[in-house]
């Protein structure tokens, strides 16, 4: 990394085909630094991430376009192209990279708006939609290729309770309908809990805990504990590391 | 002495390793410049964007600096009593200097800026790595068709700012002055080479290139923060400008 910092170390995770697999922990532990090794965006210093067989760091660009577009990817704010309508960000992959006619194209991209429920709102552009709607747009755009993986960004951050339920019922639902494996990152527990298949916890550059929800609920650690409860302090403190309270108070100095 | 020495050579060692990089993406543009010439209509679209979209601004601007080329000129040569020549030495120096120049620095702080800021807010947005993960090469999808629209807008900028300048000092010179307008236009006929319409092109091509270049450099670069895109703007202002400048004197001297 760029900064010196060791953001993972002995991080061993298996995602299993066809499920949909949660990737928690505390804000900062690297989930999105994961997901760009999964996609071969960054590379790590030692180790591997092996994606259906292929050793991601060792592909070539071309390989590793050609990997990604058996990917799909749900970006944290949608980060759909503002100069295209709705109906062209979700055709925008299948114009890139096949040449299928208009017709066909106006076929999938309609069937994949129907699918997230925005058929609709195909002529409009990304400014005119709301936080719900654009990531579901950015959902619609990331499984018109029709992708073997599909992953979410923290998909439930800043939605509204129906929007967030409708994002979930949507990845469970595409989950089982395309049987795509699927990578959610988030850290919003309760509502992940209920569609995953397995769950990570990550804190410190290491897995802390794994299995189904069940299984995580009933977890011994603490860490574990305080991440499923929400707890505000435990083995991650509440406290950004400073020196004694009342030493600072009383003391001249501002900062340490 | 020795800090002084230091801070010196940290900040060419710096200067060097920017240019490098600015260099090591220019290669990477014209390595797909053959593909990006493939698709002709994104490349379209940019030269209205930068090109029919800053004519108001140039030629409001030729206007004014052919007007007051006309007053400087015409108080000048009537000293001499050759004010007939008004229409020979406001062509040579709008050909030769005045038009690739103002146009460069105009093109800069019009479309330059607004290239920078645009990519910058892809980035900062997301939309580059949304791409990235569709296995769509930003370089080539939005990169490339900006830089070639601004090589191929600035030629023809600089032309209809030399053109709209010449009427300025026509108008000035010859409607309020009352230089007679046909030794105007016919004096500058038999002195004007083609050699100066090339000098005027060469160098509207070169700052073309120079200023499309540094505006793509610094917004597909730009930290993905409201300041990096602000920063970002600012350098692509300042940074064409001193090149236009020193780029102006070197090809001078080459073609004088």
């Amino acid at each position: 990394m760029d900064s010196g910092k060791t953001v993972f170390s002995a991080l061993d995770i298996e995602i299993r085909r066809g499920a949909i697999t949660a990737i928690m922990g505390p804000s900062g532990t690297g989930k999105t630094t994961l997901l760009k090794l999964i996609t071969g965006q960054i590379f790590a210093d030692r180790g591997q991430v092996i994606v259906d067989g292929l050793d991601v760091a060792r592909l070539k660009r071309k390989q590793i376009y050609a990997l990604r577009r058996r990917m799909g990817m749900l970006f944290q704010n949608g980060a759909l192209l503002t100069d295209l309508d709705v109906f062209e960000n979700v055709a925008f992959p299948l114009r890139e990279h096949t040449r299928l006619p208009e017709r066909l194209i106006r076929t999938i991209v309609l069937t994949k708006l129907h699918a997230v429920g925005l058929r609709g709102a195909a002529e409009l552009y990304p400014q005119q939609l709301s936080g719900g709607m654009g990531r579901r747009v950015a959902l619609a755009r990331a499984i018109v290729m029709d992708p073997e993986i599909l992953i979410y960004d923290e998909p439930f951050a800043g939605l509204d309770p129906i929007s967030m339920g409708v994002v979930l019922r949507l990845i469970r639902s595409l989950n089982d309908a395309l049987g795509i494996t699927s990578i959610v990152v988030t850290h919003d527990v309760r509502e992940i809990s209920q569609i995953a298949d397995q769950s990570f916890i990550i804190s410190e550059g290491k897995v802390v805990a794994s299995g189904t929800t069940a299984e995580l609920r009933d977890h011994p650690s603490p860490i574990v504990h305080q991440f499923v409860d929400g707890l505000a302090d435990g083995p991650v403190p509440f406290h950004y590391p400073a020196p004694e309270y009342h030493e600072q108070l009383l003391g001249g100095k501002v900062f340490a | 002495m020795t800090i002084v020495l230091r801070e010196l050579v940290q900040s060419f060692l710096t200067f060097l390793e920017r240019v490098g990089l600015l260099v090591r993406f220019a290669l990477r543009l014209a390595a797909i410049l053959p593909s990006g010439l493939l698709r002709p209509k994104p490349i379209i679209e940019q030269v209205y964007n930068t090109g029919a979209m800053s004519l108001v601004i140039i030629m409001t601007c030729g206007l004014f600096i052919g007007m007051v080329l006309g007053l400087q000129g015409y108080d000048l040569l009537t000293r001499f009593g050759s004010e007939e020549y008004l229409g020979t030495a406001t062509a040579i120096s709008l050909l030769r200097e005045l038009g690739p120049v103002v146009t460069a620095l105009l093109f800069a702080g019009r479309a330059g800026t607004a290239l920078a800021a645009e990519l910058g807010l892809m980035r900062a947005t997301d939309q580059i790595a949304a791409m990235e993960i569709m296995a769509v090469d930003p370089m080539r999808r939005v990169v490339l068709p900006r830089f070639l629209g601004g090589v191929i807008a600035m030629p023809l900028l600089v032309s209809i700012f030399i053109v709209v300048a010449l009427f300025g000092a026509q108008l000035v010179g010859v409607e309020f002055f009352g230089v007679d307008a046909g030794s105007y236009w016919s004096q500058m006929r038999s002195a004007v080479e083609l050699s100066d319409i090339r000098e005027g092109l060469v160098k509207g091509l070169v700052f073309g290139v120079a200023c499309s270049l540094i505006a793509v450099y610094e917004g597909y670069n730009a930290q993905p923060t409201a300041e990096g895109v602000g920063r970002a703007t600012t350098r692509t202002v300042v940074i064409s400008a001193v090149v236009t400048l020193i780029l102006d004197y070197i090809l001078t001297a080459l073609m004088l």
